[in-house]
C-alpha cells in the first residue's frame, strides 16, 4: 500500500533531468488507485474478522487437532510420497527427455509413446490401476520373453502394497510431465555451448552433465516448482487407495466428530505450510542456478557477493 | 618447419543435396599461422570445423596430426570412428569461436580448468596454478571470479582463448574471432594472437582482418563456393592475386 505524501517537497531528490536547475520534482498522484485500495483493505479486514469470530468455524477444534499424532503422520506421509515421487519423476523424466532429443529413432519413439500415454490418461485412473495391478498380475516373476523359463519373484498383491501402488502411479505420471519440461531446458540451452564444450574433449555424458543441464536448469526449476506444489496437493488423490496421506487422516478423524470444516482447516493448514516451505527453497534453487544469467537480479539480491 | 599439421586430400562436405566442400587440398605445417579468407558461405568455417571433428566429411581424407580425421583405416576400409575416440581426438586443437561460447553458468576460472579438471583428470590445484598464468598472460588474471557475462566481448574471447590453451592443445583454431566484437575490442584479442603466433603455436584463423593476416599469416588460402581459389603467402595472395574472384574478393573488403 502506498503511504500517504502530505508534503509539497518532493522525496525523490534527483534533480530535473532536462535544465539541470534545482526545479522540484512532484511525483504524480493516484488518487483513485488510493481510494480503491483503502475500500479494498477494509473489505479484506471485515472478512478476516468475519471468519476469526465466526462460532461456526471452530476455531478451538481447529487448534486441538492442529497437532493430533494422526495429523502429523498423515502430513509426514504426505511428504514422504511427495519427495519420493518428484525424485523418481525427475530422474525419469530426464532420462526421458534425453531419449527423446536422441537421434535414435527407436528411443525417440519410446520417450513419445511413453509421455503420451501418461500424459493422456488421468492420474486417478492410472492410480486405481496400479492398485488393482494383481487382477491383470497375479504373480510376478522375472523370465525370458514369449512364455519361457521365468523365476518367480512373488505374488502381486503383497509386493506392490497400496503405499506401493501410489508412489508407483504418481512418479510414473510425474515422469511423463517433467521429461517435458526438461526437454524444454535442454532445447533452451545455446548450441554453441555444444560446439565449446565438444572442442574441449568432452564426450557425450560429461557435455550433458557439466555444461548442459546445469544450464538447463535455470529455464527447468519455475515449472518445477509449479510440479512440487501440484504434487503436494496431488497426493490427496491416494486417499482413494485408503493410504493415510494428510487428506484421509483428516477425513477419518471427522468421520467420527463430524467436524468436517475445522479438520479440512487444519488439512489445508499442514498443505499452506509445506507449499510455503517448498516455494522457499524453489527461490533459493533458481538463484543457485541463475548465477552468471541474472546479473541485475544478482546485484540487487547478493550486493556482498559483487564486492569480491 | 617441415612436420606437417594438417593436411587435407579432396576433403568434401555436403548438407544433403547442399554441397559446401567440394574438394579442398591443403597442407598446414607445424609452427606456421594460416588465415583462411573468402567471401560468407565460401566453406572456410566448415572447413576448420571439420579440423575438429565437429563436421563430418563426406569423402577425402583428412588428416591432422598424422592421424585420419573421423575414421580409422584398416584393411583397406575406413571404419567411422566411435564418439569416445573422436572425443579424444578433439584434444589435438584448441578452438575459438565466433561468439565465444563461454559456459555461462561458470566463473572465468572455472571456465579455463573445466576441460582440464574433467576431461583430463588432472589435479584441480596444479590445473588452477597453471590457469592463474594463461589469464595473467591474456591480461585479465584479476578476472578469475568474474562471471562471463560481466566481461566485454574481448575479455570473452581472450578467455575464451586461455580456456582452449589450458588443454595445451599442439594447434589452435580460429573461427572469426574478432567477428562479434565492438571495433575497440578487436585489437586486444588479435594481440593475444599475435603474441601466440610468435611463441610458434601452429594456428589456423578464419578471418576478415587482412591486416592482421598480412602482418601475422605464414600462408593466406582464399576459398571461394567450397573449393580454395589461391594459396600463398600474403605478399602473393593478397597483395598480388592472381585469380579474378580474389581480386573481386579484396577490392571489396579493401575499400
Amino acid at each position: 500500500m502506498q503511504q500517504q505524501q502530505p508534503t509539497a517537497v518532493p522525496l525523490i531528490e534527483t534533480p530535473a533531468p532536462a535544465s539541470g536547475d534545482s526545479v522540484p520534482v512532484v511525483p504524480l498522484r493516484h488518487p483513485v488507485r488510493n481510494a480503491i485500495a483503502v475500500v479494498i483493505v477494509i473489505l479484506a479486514a471485515s472478512a478476516a474478522w468475519n471468519v476469526a469470530t465466526n462460532q461456526r468455524y471452530h476455531w478451538d477444534v481447529v487448534v486441538s487437532f492442529l497437532f493430533s499424532p494422526q495429523i502429523l503422520t498423515g502430513a509426514a506421509l504426505t511428504l514422504m510420497l511427495t519427495v519420493v515421487s518428484m525424485t523418481v519423476g525427475i530422474g525419469l523424466g530426464t532420462v526421458l527427455a534425453i531419449m527423446r532429443l536422441s537421434t535414435n529413432p527407436i528411443l525417440h519413439t519410446l520417450s513419445r509413446a511413453y509421455i503420451w500415454f501418461f500424459r493422456g490418461t488421468p492420474l486417478l485412473v492410472q492410480l486405481i490401476f496400479w492398485y488393482n495391478i494383481a487382477a491383470l498380475y497375479p504373480v510376478i516373476a522375472l523370465g525370458l520373453p514369449f512364455g519361457g523359463p521365468s523365476l518367480v519373484i512373488g505374488s502381486a498383491n503383497v509386493l506392490i502394497s497400496p503405499l506401493g501402488a501410489a508412489l508407483l502411479g504418481l512418479a510414473l505420471n510425474e515422469a511423463a510431465y517433467m521429461a517435458e519440461i526438461i526437454r524444454s531446458g535442454i532445447n533452451s540451452v545455446d548450441k554453441g555451448q555444444y560446439d565449446a564444450a565438444r572442442a574441449l574433449g568432452m564426450n557425450r555424458a560429461k557435455l550433458m552433465t557439466r555444461v548442459v543441464l546445469p544450464q538447463a536448469m535455470r529455464v527447468v526449476l519455475p515449472p518445477t516448482g509449479n510440479q512440487v506444489i501440484s504434487m503436494l496437493k496431488g497426493t490427496s488423490l491416494v486417499s482413494v487407495l485408503a493410504i493415510s496421506d494428510l487428506l484421509y487422516s483428516a477425513q477419518i478423524i471427522y468421520s467420527n466428530n463430524y467436524q468436517t470444516i475445522p479438520l479440512l482447516i487444519v488439512a489445508s493448514l499442514w498443505y499452506l505450510l509445506m507449499t510455503t516451505v517448498l516455494s522457499y527453497f524453489q527461490t533459493k534453487l533458481e538463484r543457485r542456478y541463475g548465477r552468471g544469467f541474472d546479473t541485475a537480479t544478482r546485484r540487487v539480491l547478493r550486493p556482498k557477493r559483487r564486492k569480491a | 618447419m617441415s612436420t606437417v599439421m594438417v593436411e587435407a586430400q579432396g576433403v568434401r562436405k555436403n548438407y544433403g543435396a547442399i554441397e559446401i566442400l567440394k574438394g579442398i587440398d591443403m597442407r598446414i605445417e607445424q609452427g606456421t599461422v594460416t588465415c583462411l579468407i573468402g567471401p560468407s558461405g565460401s566453406g572456410k568455417t566448415t572447413f576448420l570445423r571439420c579440423i575438429n571433428h565437429l563436421e563430418k566429411i563426406n569423402a577425402g581424407r583428412l588428416y591432422v596430426d598424422q592421424q585420419l580425421v573421423g575414421y580409422t583405416e584398416r584393411n583397406g576400409k575406413l571404419y567411422e570412428k566411435k564418439e569416445s575416440q573422436t572425443a579424444k581426438s578433439r584434444l589435438t586443437a584448441g578452438m575459438v569461436f565466433q561468439r565465444f561460447n563461454l559456459f555461462p553458468h561458470m566463473t572465468v576460472m572455472e571456465n579455463v580448468i573445466e576441460a582440464p579438471v574433467h576431461v583430463l583428470g588432472r589435479p584441480k590445484k596444479d590445473v588452477i596454478a597453471e590457469a592463474q598464468v594463461l589469464l595473467d598472460r591474456v591480461g585479465l588474471g584479476d578476472r578469475g571470479h568474474s562471471y562471463p557475462q560481466d566481461l566485454s566481448g574481448g575479455q570473452q574471447q581472450r578467455i575464451a582463448i586461455a580456456r582452449a590453451l589450458a588443454m595445451k592443445p599442439k594447434l589452435m583454431l580460429f573461427d572469426e574471432p574478432t567477428s562479434a566484437l565492438d571495433p575497440e575490442n578487436v585489437g586486444e584479442v588479435l594481440e593475444v594472437m599475435k603474441d601466440l603466433a610468435a611463441e610458434g603455436m601452429t594456428m589456423v584463423v578464419v578471418t576478415h582482418e587482412l591486416a592482421f593476416a598480412k602482418q601475422v599469416a605464414d600462408q593466406v588460402v582464399f576459398m571461394d563456393l567450397g573449393v580454395v581459389v589461391e594459396t600463398g603467402p600474403p605478399s602473393e595472395v593478397l597483395d598480388a592475386p592472381q585469380h579474378e574472384r580474389t581480386k573481386a574478393f579484396l577490392s571489396k573488403v579493401l575499400t
